[in-house]
């Protein structure tokens, strides 16, 4: 089985984000980032997915710009078995229509059994590549999985909806699924598998023209918060007094 | 303007959330159709023509093909779904078919321009569609609900059978011991909490306030507390008098489903932590200090 997984290198969310006046996208000086915390779980189910049905080759690629091989060398080391880097400087301002039209112009040929992402970006959040890349692929695909279960030509999926209830929903390969948070438990690399990774093969190819889809992103920046909330800061005795005060004026406490 | 709002079924009942894709629809002054994927008996209420295409309610390929021909004969210029699991996974497919241009999760639209949220609600963007079929999600609460009065003209179309992806059934959450929804106060843990054993002190200062227990979705996932304790947009969503949130950073899921409690108290290392766009205080610190001392205040 051919298994692509594609990852995205985003900014740590604990950060914060400044937006330079006229910018449409945050500074990323001073920022760590990490493999797109969805994306962790599609690497994790497809080296599950290998280990189940005893073969398989995975291939992880990233559309980004150059720190996204920091991400590709951990899924390598997580057990995939081989990267492929899509270079684009430009990769955190392309919308999510051209990102998709950049993997796919590449994985097209590849003819992947089953590829596996996050069903979002923790930065954008639009969950729009996972789907626009099946299209493109012509591949069948289900989003939002928090069960998987693969056998080679049939794959059984758990999507999660609102308010705790589940879709079981069958779909044959070759096909598409996006991981929703807690699929399973992705796993820390070993260092005997951070070494191993070093010697697999990783490929860089410059991606090309990507037909935009005419949006205009006009401004990015802080909620204008109405309604913030009053900090409570200070020494720990008078933090806890406050909230004391502020239950027992609504009459929470005695 | 016109557009085309779609409505999903789940188990033979519409979404309510129908009402708040007539309020964006109503909101743009715009001529409405609607179109309903599934088999049920309810109806909205508006003025204009609703599509009825009973059949599977999940099926992407034959849904993307009767949204496609409803689109055919209406002309909208935006379509409409709720950024809800069946909207998210439609809408990029109705996009695709005509140049890519879909927007997810919109909260406000002004002056021809939609506002997003992103980067876990710290920072928006405004975004000016461009030419051509737009294709929206919306943040289920961000739009009013549409009060709207009126039957709909109905037109059938079908749904055909889609071989390769098929809906086998439901499954329910267990019945759970704790009924979030009807608690009058809630202390909740998140990830801030760091590892398992940390829960007993936020249960601790839960009893102290005769609260009941609730958590963020990664402290669920970690496999620390069941499902059933879980407060968000796929958990349960609540309104109670008090809701403390204890080193949970604010996800966009999680304020969603507890936003509208009457006082919420937030405590977090991170003073910009999201969760102070709902909370009215944030007590900046580590609950490791601050939570069992604030129980120990109130003993």
């Amino acid at each position: 089985m051919k298994i692509l997984v594609c990852i995205k290198q985003v900014a740590d969310l604990e950060s914060r984000f400044v937006v330079p006046d006229g910018a449409t996208w945050f500074a990323e000086t001073d920022l760590a980032f990490r493999i797109n915390e969805y994306d962790e779980f599609a690497i994790e189910a497809a080296v599950q997915i290998k280990t189940a049905l005893g073969e398989g080759e995975i291939t992880v690629v990233s559309l980004g710009p150059a720190r996204a091989s920091d991400g590709l060398k951990k899924a390598l080391a997580m057990g995939a078995d081989q990267a492929v880097h899509l270079l684009d400087e430009q990769g955190p301002v392309k919308d999510s229509w051209q990102v998709a039209q950049g993997i796919a112009d590449w994985a097209k040929p590849e003819g992947f059994d089953l590829v596996l992402t996050g069903m979002q970006s923790q930065d954008r959040g639009s969950g729009q590549v996972s789907i626009f890349l099946s299209e493109l692929l012509e591949l069948n695909s289900v989003s939002c999985a928090v069960g998987l279960d693969a056998e080679a030509s049939l794959l059984k999926v758990e999507r999660e909806l609102e308010g705790g209830l589940r879709a079981m929903v069958e779909v044959s390969t070759p096909a598409l699924v996006s991981c929703q948070l807690g699929l399973n438990t992705p796993r820390y690399p070993t260092l005997p598998n951070i070494m191993k990774a070093k010697k697999k093969p990783f490929e860089t190819i410059e991606v090309g023209d990507l037909k935009p889809n005419g949006q205009d992103v006009q401004w990015m920046g802080a909620p204008t918060s109405a309604g913030a909330a009053e900090l409570i800061e200070g020494d720990l005795a008078s933090q806890v007094a406050k909230v004391v005060s502020v239950l027992k004026e609504k009459n929470l406490v005695g | 303007m016109k557009t085309l709002v779609i409505g999903e079924v789940v188990q033979g009942k519409l979404a309510e959330t129908f009402s708040e894709l007539l309020g964006f629809s109503a909101a743009l002054g715009a001529e409405t159709s609607g179109l309903i994927l599934g088999d049920t008996t309810d109806r909205p209420s508006f003025s204009g023509t609703l599509y009825v295409a009973p059949g599977a309610e999940y099926a992407p390929k034959a849904h993307k093909t009767v949204v496609l021909e409803a689109i055919e004969k209406e002309q909208p210029d935006v379509v409409v779904l709720m950024h809800s699991a069946f909207g998210w996974d439609l809408a990029p497919r109705i996009a695709a078919a005509s140049g890519g241009q879909q927007l997810s999760e919109v909260i406000g639209f002004e002056g021809g321009v939609y506002r997003q949220s992103c980067c876990n609600g710290k920072l928006q963007r405004k975004i000016k569609p461009g030419a051509g079929l737009c294709v929206v999600t919306l943040q289920a609460g961000a739009f009013a609900a549409s009060t709207a009065e009126g039957t709909p003209s109905e037109v059938a179309l079908e749904q055909s059978v889609d071989s390769a992806v098929k809906l086998t059934g439901y499954k329910q959450k267990p019945p759970a011991d704790v009924d979030l929804t009807k608690a009058e106060k809630i202390v909740s843990a998140g990830r801030g909490i760091g590892k398992p054993e940390n829960l007993e002190m936020i249960q601790a200062l839960a009893t102290a306030l005769g609260a009941e227990l609730g958590s963020s979705r990664p402290v669920v996932d970690a496999g620390w507390i069941d499902a059933a304790h879980q407060v968000g947009s796929t958990g349960s969503t609540v309104t109670p008098k008090l809701y403390m949130a204890c080193g949970i950073s604010g996800a966009v899921q999680h304020l969603a489903g507890m936003k509208k409690s009457e006082l919420i108290i937030a405590v977090n290392k991170d003073k910009d932590a999201p969760i102070g766009e709902v909370a009215q205080y944030l007590v900046v610190a580590d609950l490791l200090e601050f939570v069992p001392a604030l129980t120990e205040a109130l003993k």
